[in-house]
Protein backbone atom coordinates (compact mmCIF):
# COMPACT_ATOMS: atom_id res chain seq x y z
CA UNK A 1 0.00 0.00 0.00
CA UNK A 2 1.26 3.47 -0.63
CA UNK A 3 2.32 4.86 2.62
CA UNK A 4 0.45 7.99 3.15
CA UNK A 5 1.05 11.52 3.01
CA UNK A 6 2.37 12.98 6.61
CA UNK A 7 3.05 16.68 4.65
CA UNK A 8 -0.07 18.52 4.24
CA UNK A 9 1.64 20.71 1.28
CA UNK A 10 1.77 18.61 -1.64
CA UNK A 11 -1.64 19.00 -2.29
CA UNK A 12 -2.37 21.15 -5.57
CA UNK A 13 -4.65 22.92 -3.49
CA UNK A 14 -3.10 25.15 -1.42
CA UNK A 15 -5.74 25.91 0.62
CA UNK A 16 -6.63 22.94 1.09
CA UNK A 17 -3.31 22.17 2.51
CA UNK A 18 -4.13 24.53 4.73
CA UNK A 19 -7.12 23.07 6.12
CA UNK A 20 -5.64 19.66 6.80
CA UNK A 21 -2.45 20.99 8.16
CA UNK A 22 -4.71 22.73 10.43
CA UNK A 23 -7.19 20.32 12.02
CA UNK A 24 -3.91 18.00 12.42
CA UNK A 25 -2.17 21.07 14.67
CA UNK A 26 -5.85 21.51 16.34
CA UNK A 27 -5.73 17.92 17.01
CA UNK A 28 -2.54 17.99 18.47
CA UNK A 29 -3.87 21.06 20.49
CA UNK A 30 -6.46 19.06 22.09
CA UNK A 31 -4.20 16.52 22.81
CA UNK A 32 -1.55 18.41 24.54
CA UNK A 33 -4.13 20.00 26.86
CA UNK A 34 -6.13 16.33 27.45
CA UNK A 35 -2.54 15.80 28.65
CA UNK A 36 -2.71 17.97 30.79
CA UNK A 37 -5.46 18.25 32.47
CA UNK A 38 -4.69 14.46 33.30
CA UNK A 39 -1.56 15.51 34.71
CA UNK A 40 -3.34 17.99 36.87
CA UNK A 41 -6.56 16.23 38.01
CA UNK A 42 -3.74 13.08 39.17
CA UNK A 43 -1.59 15.98 41.05
CA UNK A 44 -4.55 17.06 42.67
CA UNK A 45 -6.26 13.45 43.69
CA UNK A 46 -2.37 12.65 44.98
CA UNK A 47 -2.41 16.04 46.94
CA UNK A 48 -5.69 16.53 47.65
CA UNK A 49 -5.83 19.72 46.65
CA UNK A 50 -9.17 21.49 46.36
CA UNK A 51 -7.99 24.30 44.42
CA UNK A 52 -6.57 22.76 41.51
CA UNK A 53 -8.84 19.89 40.99
CA UNK A 54 -11.90 23.12 40.52
CA UNK A 55 -9.15 24.16 38.02
CA UNK A 56 -9.59 20.99 35.98
CA UNK A 57 -13.09 20.65 36.46
CA UNK A 58 -13.65 24.01 35.00
CA UNK A 59 -11.48 23.86 32.53
CA UNK A 60 -12.91 20.43 31.03
CA UNK A 61 -15.58 22.90 28.87
CA UNK A 62 -12.19 24.18 26.68
CA UNK A 63 -12.10 20.45 25.50
CA UNK A 64 -15.12 19.90 24.49
CA UNK A 65 -15.06 23.33 22.65
CA UNK A 66 -12.34 21.87 20.99
CA UNK A 67 -13.98 18.67 19.62
CA UNK A 68 -17.09 20.58 18.91
CA UNK A 69 -14.62 22.78 16.67
CA UNK A 70 -12.43 20.18 15.13
CA UNK A 71 -15.53 18.19 14.19
CA UNK A 72 -17.39 21.08 12.02
CA UNK A 73 -14.10 21.89 10.34
CA UNK A 74 -13.81 17.93 9.67
CA UNK A 75 -17.47 18.05 8.16
CA UNK A 76 -16.72 21.23 5.97
CA UNK A 77 -13.87 19.65 4.55
CA UNK A 78 -15.50 16.39 3.85
CA UNK A 79 -18.06 18.49 2.19
CA UNK A 80 -16.41 20.71 0.33
CA UNK A 81 -13.17 18.67 -0.40
CA UNK A 82 -14.77 14.91 -0.80
CA UNK A 83 -11.33 13.48 0.61
CA UNK A 84 -9.98 10.29 -0.79
CA UNK A 85 -7.50 7.69 0.18
CA UNK A 86 -4.62 8.74 2.82
CA UNK A 87 -6.68 12.25 2.99
CA UNK A 88 -10.22 10.43 4.11
CA UNK A 89 -8.69 8.39 6.62
CA UNK A 90 -6.93 11.46 8.40
CA UNK A 91 -10.69 12.93 8.72
CA UNK A 92 -11.55 9.23 9.86
CA UNK A 93 -9.19 9.05 12.27
CA UNK A 94 -9.27 12.74 13.46
CA UNK A 95 -13.03 12.68 14.16
CA UNK A 96 -12.44 9.48 16.06
CA UNK A 97 -9.54 10.69 18.10
CA UNK A 98 -11.38 14.25 19.19
CA UNK A 99 -14.31 11.70 21.01
CA UNK A 100 -11.39 9.62 22.62
CA UNK A 101 -9.66 12.77 23.77
CA UNK A 102 -13.11 14.49 24.57
CA UNK A 103 -13.84 10.96 26.90
CA UNK A 104 -10.35 11.37 28.13
CA UNK A 105 -10.80 14.81 29.26
CA UNK A 106 -14.43 13.50 31.41
CA UNK A 107 -12.42 11.17 33.21
CA UNK A 108 -9.82 13.74 34.28
CA UNK A 109 -12.92 15.58 35.39
CA UNK A 110 -14.01 12.80 37.12
CA UNK A 111 -10.77 12.10 39.07
CA UNK A 112 -10.67 15.61 40.22
CA UNK A 113 -14.28 15.63 41.89
CA UNK A 114 -13.25 12.15 43.60
CA UNK A 115 -10.15 15.08 45.03
CA UNK A 116 -12.69 16.97 46.15
CA UNK A 117 -14.80 14.31 47.77
CA UNK A 118 -11.64 12.86 49.31
CA UNK A 119 -10.79 16.31 50.68
CA UNK A 120 -14.02 16.45 52.32
CA UNK A 121 -13.98 13.03 54.28
CA UNK A 122 -11.90 12.47 57.37
CA UNK A 123 -11.31 9.20 57.12
CA UNK A 124 -8.29 7.09 57.17
CA UNK A 125 -5.88 6.82 54.11
CA UNK A 126 -6.59 4.14 51.14
CA UNK A 127 -4.27 2.88 48.89
CA UNK A 128 -2.37 5.80 47.77
CA UNK A 129 0.80 4.86 46.37
CA UNK A 130 -0.79 2.56 44.36
CA UNK A 131 -2.93 4.84 42.23
CA UNK A 132 0.16 7.12 41.96
CA UNK A 133 1.80 4.45 40.09
CA UNK A 134 -1.38 3.33 38.15
CA UNK A 135 -1.82 7.37 37.16
CA UNK A 136 1.99 7.41 35.88
CA UNK A 137 1.06 4.48 33.75
CA UNK A 138 -1.67 5.91 32.22
CA UNK A 139 -0.04 9.45 31.79
CA UNK A 140 3.06 7.29 30.09
CA UNK A 141 0.70 5.49 27.72
CA UNK A 142 -1.20 8.80 26.80
CA UNK A 143 2.07 11.02 26.05
CA UNK A 144 3.37 8.14 24.10
CA UNK A 145 -0.03 7.33 22.11
CA UNK A 146 -0.15 11.43 21.13
CA UNK A 147 3.19 11.73 20.30
CA UNK A 148 2.51 8.75 17.74
CA UNK A 149 -0.24 10.87 16.51
CA UNK A 150 1.71 13.70 16.04
CA UNK A 151 4.57 11.43 14.00
CA UNK A 152 1.84 9.43 12.88
CA UNK A 153 3.97 6.48 13.23
CA UNK A 154 2.07 3.34 13.51
CA UNK A 155 5.24 1.27 15.48
CA UNK A 156 5.12 3.41 18.46
CA UNK A 157 1.47 3.86 18.14
CA UNK A 158 1.70 0.11 19.03
CA UNK A 159 4.22 -0.27 21.44
CA UNK A 160 1.92 2.87 23.28
CA UNK A 161 -1.03 0.62 23.00
CA UNK A 162 0.41 -2.04 25.02
CA UNK A 163 0.91 -0.49 27.98
CA UNK A 164 -2.53 -0.82 27.99
CA UNK A 165 -2.44 -4.49 29.17
CA UNK A 166 -0.48 -3.68 31.92
CA UNK A 167 -2.49 -0.83 32.68
CA UNK A 168 -5.38 -3.75 32.59
CA UNK A 169 -3.37 -6.52 35.08
CA UNK A 170 -2.33 -3.48 37.45
CA UNK A 171 -6.09 -2.21 37.85
CA UNK A 172 -6.95 -5.50 38.67
CA UNK A 173 -4.55 -6.21 41.11
CA UNK A 174 -5.07 -2.60 42.46
CA UNK A 175 -8.87 -3.27 42.47
CA UNK A 176 -7.98 -6.21 44.84
CA UNK A 177 -6.25 -4.07 47.48
CA UNK A 178 -8.69 -1.85 47.26
CA UNK A 179 -11.51 -4.46 48.28
CA UNK A 180 -9.24 -6.45 50.83
CA UNK A 181 -8.85 -2.54 52.64
CA UNK A 182 -12.79 -2.47 52.50
CA UNK A 183 -13.21 -5.62 54.40
CA UNK A 184 -10.36 -4.75 56.97
CA UNK A 185 -11.47 -1.92 57.92
CA UNK A 186 -15.30 -0.64 56.82
CA UNK A 187 -14.48 2.53 58.08
CA UNK A 188 -12.27 3.01 55.10
CA UNK A 189 -14.93 2.06 52.56
CA UNK A 190 -15.83 5.47 51.22
CA UNK A 191 -12.42 6.53 51.17
CA UNK A 192 -11.40 3.97 49.16
CA UNK A 193 -14.63 4.49 47.28
CA UNK A 194 -13.36 7.18 45.87
CA UNK A 195 -10.10 5.62 44.93
CA UNK A 196 -11.79 2.81 43.43
CA UNK A 197 -13.66 5.45 41.16
CA UNK A 198 -10.24 7.05 40.19
CA UNK A 199 -9.14 4.13 39.31
CA UNK A 200 -11.72 2.76 37.14
CA UNK A 201 -11.31 6.12 35.11
CA UNK A 202 -7.72 6.02 34.66
CA UNK A 203 -7.82 2.35 33.05
CA UNK A 204 -10.59 4.07 30.85
CA UNK A 205 -8.19 6.55 29.90
CA UNK A 206 -6.07 3.90 28.84
CA UNK A 207 -8.75 2.45 26.74
CA UNK A 208 -9.45 5.63 25.16
CA UNK A 209 -5.41 6.03 24.58
CA UNK A 210 -5.32 2.77 22.77
CA UNK A 211 -8.23 3.45 20.41
CA UNK A 212 -6.34 6.19 19.49
CA UNK A 213 -3.23 4.12 19.22
CA UNK A 214 -5.47 1.87 16.75
CA UNK A 215 -6.81 4.88 14.55
CA UNK A 216 -2.97 5.81 13.99
CA UNK A 217 -2.76 2.31 12.75
CA UNK A 218 -5.56 2.91 10.74
CA UNK A 219 -4.28 5.98 9.32
CA UNK A 220 -1.19 4.62 7.96
CA UNK A 221 -1.93 1.25 7.19
CA UNK A 222 -5.69 1.67 6.22
CA UNK A 223 -6.41 -1.38 8.59
CA UNK A 224 -8.93 -1.51 10.96
CA UNK A 225 -7.32 -3.35 14.11
CA UNK A 226 -10.30 -2.83 16.41
CA UNK A 227 -12.09 -5.50 18.43
CA UNK A 228 -8.90 -7.71 18.32
CA UNK A 229 -6.23 -8.12 20.94
CA UNK A 230 -2.57 -6.77 20.25
CA UNK A 231 -1.05 -10.05 19.49
CA UNK A 232 -3.03 -10.10 16.52
CA UNK A 233 -2.35 -6.36 15.42
CA UNK A 234 1.13 -6.96 15.51
CA UNK A 235 0.93 -10.09 13.12
CA UNK A 236 -1.09 -8.11 11.06
CA UNK A 237 1.34 -5.36 10.76
CA UNK A 238 4.01 -7.45 10.60
CA UNK A 239 5.26 -6.41 13.47
CA UNK A 240 7.48 -7.67 16.84
CA UNK A 241 5.35 -10.02 19.10
CA UNK A 242 4.23 -8.60 22.33
CA UNK A 243 6.55 -9.31 24.97
CA UNK A 244 4.25 -10.80 28.25
CA UNK A 245 5.93 -9.30 31.05
CA UNK B 1 -13.19 -5.27 35.91
CA UNK B 2 -16.79 -7.57 35.61
CA UNK B 3 -18.14 -4.79 33.64
CA UNK B 4 -15.10 -4.66 30.68
CA UNK B 5 -15.60 -8.79 30.41
CA UNK B 6 -19.19 -8.66 29.64
CA UNK B 7 -18.84 -6.30 27.22
CA UNK B 8 -15.70 -8.12 25.63
CA UNK B 9 -18.31 -11.10 25.29
CA UNK B 10 -21.20 -9.35 23.60
CA UNK B 11 -18.81 -7.91 21.32
CA UNK B 12 -17.64 -11.73 20.38
CA UNK B 13 -21.58 -12.51 19.73
CA UNK B 14 -21.90 -9.83 17.45
CA UNK B 15 -18.82 -9.91 15.63
CA UNK B 16 -19.24 -13.45 14.78
CA UNK B 17 -15.40 -14.00 13.95
CA UNK B 18 -13.11 -13.10 11.66
CA UNK B 19 -14.68 -13.60 8.42
CA UNK B 20 -17.28 -10.96 9.02
CA UNK B 21 -14.79 -8.13 9.81
CA UNK B 22 -14.01 -6.53 7.06
CA UNK B 23 -16.55 -4.75 5.33
CA UNK B 24 -17.06 -6.81 1.94
CA UNK B 25 -15.70 -4.85 -1.30
CA UNK B 26 -15.44 -6.80 -4.81
CA UNK B 27 -12.97 -9.30 -5.48
CA UNK B 28 -12.28 -9.29 -9.13
CA UNK B 29 -11.14 -13.22 -8.36
CA UNK B 30 -14.66 -14.13 -7.75
CA UNK B 31 -16.22 -12.16 -11.32
CA UNK B 32 -17.29 -13.74 -14.38
CA UNK B 33 -15.16 -11.50 -16.71
CA UNK B 34 -16.80 -10.00 -19.98
CA UNK B 35 -13.47 -8.99 -21.40
CA UNK B 36 -9.76 -9.56 -21.12
CA UNK B 37 -7.14 -7.30 -21.94
CA UNK B 38 -3.99 -9.41 -22.91
CA UNK B 39 -0.25 -7.67 -23.45
CA UNK B 40 -2.10 -4.58 -25.00
CA UNK B 41 0.34 -2.17 -26.79
CA UNK B 42 -1.38 0.46 -29.26
CA UNK B 43 1.07 3.19 -31.14
CA UNK B 44 -0.22 6.35 -32.94
CA UNK B 45 2.99 6.52 -35.74
CA UNK B 46 6.01 6.43 -33.52
CA UNK B 47 4.59 7.22 -29.96
CA UNK B 48 3.33 4.37 -27.42
CA UNK B 49 0.34 5.19 -26.32
CA UNK B 50 -0.63 2.61 -24.55
CA UNK B 51 2.12 0.21 -22.81
CA UNK B 52 1.46 -3.47 -22.68
CA UNK B 53 -2.02 -3.47 -20.43
CA UNK B 54 -3.50 -6.60 -19.06
CA UNK B 55 -6.70 -5.72 -17.73
CA UNK B 56 -10.18 -8.14 -16.90
CA UNK B 57 -13.25 -6.62 -17.30
CA UNK B 58 -16.06 -7.79 -15.44
CA UNK B 59 -19.19 -9.38 -16.52
CA UNK B 60 -22.16 -6.48 -15.54
CA UNK B 61 -20.24 -4.95 -13.51
CA UNK B 62 -19.10 -0.76 -13.75
CA UNK B 63 -15.76 -0.40 -14.46
CA UNK B 64 -14.21 2.92 -14.64
CA UNK B 65 -11.00 4.19 -16.29
CA UNK B 66 -9.40 7.14 -14.20
CA UNK B 67 -5.86 8.96 -14.90
CA UNK B 68 -5.13 12.50 -15.79
CA UNK B 69 -5.39 13.57 -20.11
CA UNK B 70 -3.09 11.97 -22.19
CA UNK B 71 -3.00 8.75 -19.83
CA UNK B 72 -4.17 6.43 -22.58
CA UNK B 73 -7.71 5.79 -20.90
CA UNK B 74 -10.09 6.96 -23.79
CA UNK B 75 -7.73 5.12 -26.26
CA UNK B 76 -8.11 1.92 -24.43
CA UNK B 77 -11.75 2.91 -23.93
CA UNK B 78 -11.88 2.87 -28.16
CA UNK B 79 -9.71 -0.37 -28.45
CA UNK B 80 -12.90 -2.12 -27.19
CA UNK B 81 -15.07 -1.85 -29.92
CA UNK B 82 -12.03 -1.03 -32.11
CA UNK B 83 -12.60 2.66 -32.47
CA UNK B 84 -9.16 3.02 -33.10
CA UNK B 85 -9.50 1.49 -36.42
CA UNK B 86 -10.57 4.26 -37.71
CA UNK B 87 -7.14 6.11 -37.09
CA UNK B 88 -4.88 5.39 -39.75
CA UNK B 89 -1.40 5.92 -37.76
CA UNK B 90 -2.68 4.03 -34.63
CA UNK B 91 -1.55 -0.10 -34.76
CA UNK B 92 -1.71 -2.40 -32.11
CA UNK B 93 0.04 -5.33 -30.46
CA UNK B 94 -1.61 -8.03 -28.24
CA UNK B 95 -5.02 -9.39 -27.72
CA UNK B 96 -8.30 -8.11 -26.33
CA UNK B 97 -10.78 -11.23 -26.03
CA UNK B 98 -14.67 -10.66 -25.37
CA UNK B 99 -14.98 -14.15 -24.18
CA UNK B 100 -12.46 -16.10 -25.44
CA UNK B 101 -12.29 -14.62 -29.39
CA UNK B 102 -9.94 -12.15 -30.26
CA UNK B 103 -12.14 -9.05 -31.47
CA UNK B 104 -8.81 -8.19 -33.33
CA UNK B 105 -8.91 -11.22 -35.51
CA UNK B 106 -9.15 -10.58 -39.08
CA UNK B 107 -12.42 -12.38 -39.17
CA UNK B 108 -14.29 -10.35 -36.57
CA UNK B 109 -17.17 -8.22 -38.54
CA UNK B 110 -16.62 -4.88 -37.25
CA UNK B 111 -19.75 -3.71 -37.84
CA UNK B 112 -21.00 -7.06 -35.59
CA UNK B 113 -18.84 -6.22 -33.25
CA UNK B 114 -19.94 -2.65 -32.34
CA UNK B 115 -23.37 -3.81 -32.22
CA UNK B 116 -22.27 -6.17 -29.29
CA UNK B 117 -20.20 -3.26 -27.78
CA UNK B 118 -22.13 -0.14 -28.13
CA UNK B 119 -20.47 3.06 -27.55
CA UNK B 120 -21.71 6.43 -26.12
CA UNK B 121 -19.20 9.53 -26.38
CA UNK B 122 -18.71 12.58 -23.82
CA UNK B 123 -21.01 14.93 -26.37
CA UNK B 124 -24.71 13.99 -27.15
CA UNK B 125 -24.96 13.27 -30.86
CA UNK B 126 -28.53 12.52 -31.95
CA UNK B 127 -29.23 11.90 -34.85
CA UNK B 128 -31.67 14.97 -36.89
CA UNK B 129 -34.26 13.16 -36.69
CA UNK B 130 -37.18 12.13 -34.24
CA UNK B 131 -36.90 10.98 -30.99
CA UNK B 132 -38.37 7.34 -31.81
CA UNK B 133 -36.39 7.46 -34.96
CA UNK B 134 -33.55 7.90 -33.30
CA UNK B 135 -33.72 4.62 -30.97
CA UNK B 136 -35.22 2.81 -34.05
CA UNK B 137 -31.99 3.51 -35.99
CA UNK B 138 -30.06 0.46 -35.25
CA UNK B 139 -33.27 -1.76 -35.12
CA UNK B 140 -33.63 -0.67 -38.98
CA UNK B 141 -30.12 -1.80 -39.97
CA UNK B 142 -30.57 -4.71 -38.28
CA UNK B 143 -33.50 -5.29 -40.41
CA UNK B 144 -36.07 -4.93 -37.88
CA UNK B 145 -39.38 -3.31 -39.86
CA UNK B 146 -42.18 -5.05 -37.71
CA UNK B 147 -44.00 -2.07 -36.41
CA UNK B 148 -44.88 -3.90 -33.25
CA UNK B 149 -41.80 -5.12 -33.23
CA UNK B 150 -40.10 -0.82 -33.58
CA UNK B 151 -42.45 0.33 -31.13
CA UNK B 152 -42.15 -2.18 -27.98
CA UNK B 153 -38.25 -1.74 -28.39
CA UNK B 154 -38.77 1.31 -28.49
CA UNK B 155 -40.50 2.03 -25.17
CA UNK B 156 -38.31 -0.55 -23.34
CA UNK B 157 -35.36 1.41 -24.56
CA UNK B 158 -36.65 4.38 -23.73
CA UNK B 159 -37.94 2.99 -20.52
CA UNK B 160 -34.54 1.35 -19.80
CA UNK B 161 -32.50 4.83 -20.30
CA UNK B 162 -34.69 6.43 -17.63
CA UNK B 163 -36.24 8.62 -20.06
CA UNK B 164 -39.78 7.14 -21.43
CA UNK B 165 -41.84 8.96 -18.84
CA UNK B 166 -40.08 12.87 -19.87
CA UNK B 167 -40.73 11.99 -23.87
CA UNK B 168 -43.73 9.47 -24.28
CA UNK B 169 -45.86 12.26 -25.30
CA UNK B 170 -43.43 13.65 -28.02
CA UNK B 171 -41.59 10.99 -29.50
CA UNK B 172 -41.98 12.20 -32.85
CA UNK B 173 -40.07 15.40 -31.60
CA UNK B 174 -37.15 16.34 -33.21
CA UNK B 175 -34.13 14.78 -30.96
CA UNK B 176 -31.91 18.22 -31.05
CA UNK B 177 -34.92 19.77 -29.33
CA UNK B 178 -34.33 18.24 -25.98
CA UNK B 179 -31.79 19.00 -23.34
CA UNK B 180 -27.97 18.17 -22.94
CA UNK B 181 -28.64 15.77 -20.32
CA UNK B 182 -32.24 13.90 -22.37
CA UNK B 183 -29.47 14.12 -25.57
CA UNK B 184 -27.27 11.95 -23.81
CA UNK B 185 -30.28 9.31 -22.16
CA UNK B 186 -31.54 9.40 -25.65
CA UNK B 187 -28.10 8.11 -27.30
CA UNK B 188 -28.32 5.55 -24.36
CA UNK B 189 -31.33 4.07 -25.52
CA UNK B 190 -29.96 4.31 -29.05
CA UNK B 191 -27.01 2.04 -27.68
CA UNK B 192 -29.20 -0.45 -25.36
CA UNK B 193 -31.96 -1.22 -28.04
CA UNK B 194 -29.83 -3.24 -29.91
CA UNK B 195 -29.25 -4.85 -26.99
CA UNK B 196 -25.50 -4.82 -26.62
CA UNK B 197 -23.22 -7.09 -23.88
CA UNK B 198 -21.25 -4.32 -23.18
CA UNK B 199 -21.45 -0.54 -22.85
CA UNK B 200 -18.87 1.94 -23.54
CA UNK B 201 -19.37 5.38 -21.89
CA UNK B 202 -16.76 7.77 -22.69
CA UNK B 203 -17.11 10.92 -20.70
CA UNK B 204 -20.95 10.03 -20.65
CA UNK B 205 -21.70 12.98 -18.10
CA UNK B 206 -19.20 15.63 -18.61
CA UNK B 207 -21.24 18.02 -21.13
CA UNK B 208 -23.88 17.68 -18.13
CA UNK B 209 -24.97 19.71 -15.15
CA UNK B 210 -25.15 18.08 -11.63
CA UNK B 211 -28.79 16.73 -12.10
CA UNK B 212 -28.26 15.26 -15.08
CA UNK B 213 -24.99 13.92 -14.00
CA UNK B 214 -27.11 12.07 -11.23
CA UNK B 215 -29.46 11.25 -13.79
CA UNK B 216 -27.03 9.20 -15.80
CA UNK B 217 -25.49 7.58 -13.01
CA UNK B 218 -28.19 6.47 -11.47
CA UNK B 219 -29.38 4.98 -15.04
CA UNK B 220 -25.64 3.40 -15.04
CA UNK B 221 -26.04 1.55 -11.55
CA UNK B 222 -29.55 0.65 -13.00
CA UNK B 223 -27.85 -0.51 -16.63
CA UNK B 224 -25.50 -3.09 -14.92
CA UNK B 225 -27.40 -5.41 -14.15
CA UNK B 226 -28.08 -6.33 -17.51
CA UNK B 227 -24.42 -4.65 -19.39
CA UNK B 228 -21.30 -5.02 -18.75
CA UNK B 229 -20.51 -0.84 -18.13
CA UNK B 230 -17.04 0.46 -18.73
CA UNK B 231 -16.82 4.27 -18.49
CA UNK B 232 -14.10 6.69 -18.92
CA UNK B 233 -14.53 9.69 -16.39
CA UNK B 234 -12.31 12.93 -15.60
CA UNK B 235 -14.47 13.30 -12.47
CA UNK B 236 -12.81 10.97 -9.72
CA UNK B 237 -16.09 11.13 -7.44
CA UNK B 238 -17.79 10.22 -10.20
CA UNK B 239 -15.98 7.03 -10.73
CA UNK B 240 -16.14 6.53 -7.11
CA UNK B 241 -19.59 6.68 -7.00
CA UNK B 242 -20.74 4.73 -9.93
CA UNK B 243 -17.93 2.10 -10.29
CA UNK B 244 -17.52 -1.33 -9.05
CA UNK B 245 -13.60 -1.49 -9.73
CA UNK B 246 -11.31 1.25 -11.06
CA UNK B 247 -8.69 1.00 -13.13
CA UNK B 248 -5.80 4.13 -12.64
CA UNK B 249 -3.38 5.14 -15.83
CA UNK B 250 -0.70 7.20 -16.28
CA UNK B 251 1.59 7.39 -19.02
CA UNK B 252 0.12 4.66 -20.99
CA UNK B 253 0.72 2.54 -18.05
CA UNK B 254 -2.26 0.47 -16.01
CA UNK B 255 -0.92 1.55 -12.19
CA UNK B 256 -3.53 -0.01 -10.60
CA UNK B 257 -6.36 -1.41 -10.99
CA UNK B 258 -8.95 -3.44 -8.02
CA UNK B 259 -12.07 -2.85 -6.59
CA UNK B 260 -13.65 0.98 -6.06
CA UNK B 261 -13.35 0.86 -2.22
CA UNK B 262 -9.90 -0.06 -1.89
CA UNK B 263 -8.43 2.24 -4.72
CA UNK B 264 -10.25 5.18 -3.01
CA UNK B 265 -9.32 4.40 1.08
CA UNK B 266 -6.62 2.64 0.60
CA UNK B 267 -4.36 2.15 -2.75
CA UNK B 268 -1.63 0.05 -3.29
CA UNK B 269 0.39 3.02 -5.07
CA UNK B 270 1.61 6.52 -4.17
CA UNK B 271 1.08 7.43 -8.12
CA UNK B 272 -2.81 6.47 -7.27
CA UNK B 273 -2.91 7.87 -4.08
CA UNK B 274 -1.43 11.38 -5.35
CA UNK B 275 -4.03 11.52 -8.17
CA UNK B 276 -7.00 10.85 -6.09
CA UNK B 277 -5.92 13.13 -3.81
CA UNK B 278 -5.05 15.95 -5.83
CA UNK B 279 -1.27 16.41 -5.28
CA UNK B 280 1.75 16.88 -7.12
CA UNK B 281 3.09 13.67 -8.48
Amino acid sequence: MASPNNRYDTHISAQYNAELEDVRQRVLAMGGMVEHQVTRAMQALLEIDADLAREVIENDHRVNGMEVHIDEECSRILARRQPAASDLRLIVAVIKTITDLERIGDEAERIARMSLDLGELDAPRGPHFEIETLGRQVQTMLHDVLDAFARMDPDAALAAAQHDIRIDREYESIMRQCITFMIEDPRSISRVFDIVWSLRSLERIGDHARNIAEYVIYFVHGKDVRHISLEQVAEELGAEPIRKD
Amino acid sequence: MVQTKEKTNMTHAIDMGAANRAPQTRRLEDEKIALTVRDLSLYYGDKQALKSINLQIPEKRVTAFIGPSGCGKSTLLRCFNRMNDLVDTARIEGQLLLGDKNIYDKDVDVARLRRRIGMVFQKPNPFPKSIYENVAYGLRLAGITKKRTLDETVEWALKGAALWDEVKDRLHDNALGMSGGQQQRLVIARSIAIKPEVLLLDEPASALDPISTLKIEELINDLKNDYTIVIVTHNMQQAARVSDYTAFMYLGDLVEYGATDKIFTVPEKKQTEDYITGRYG
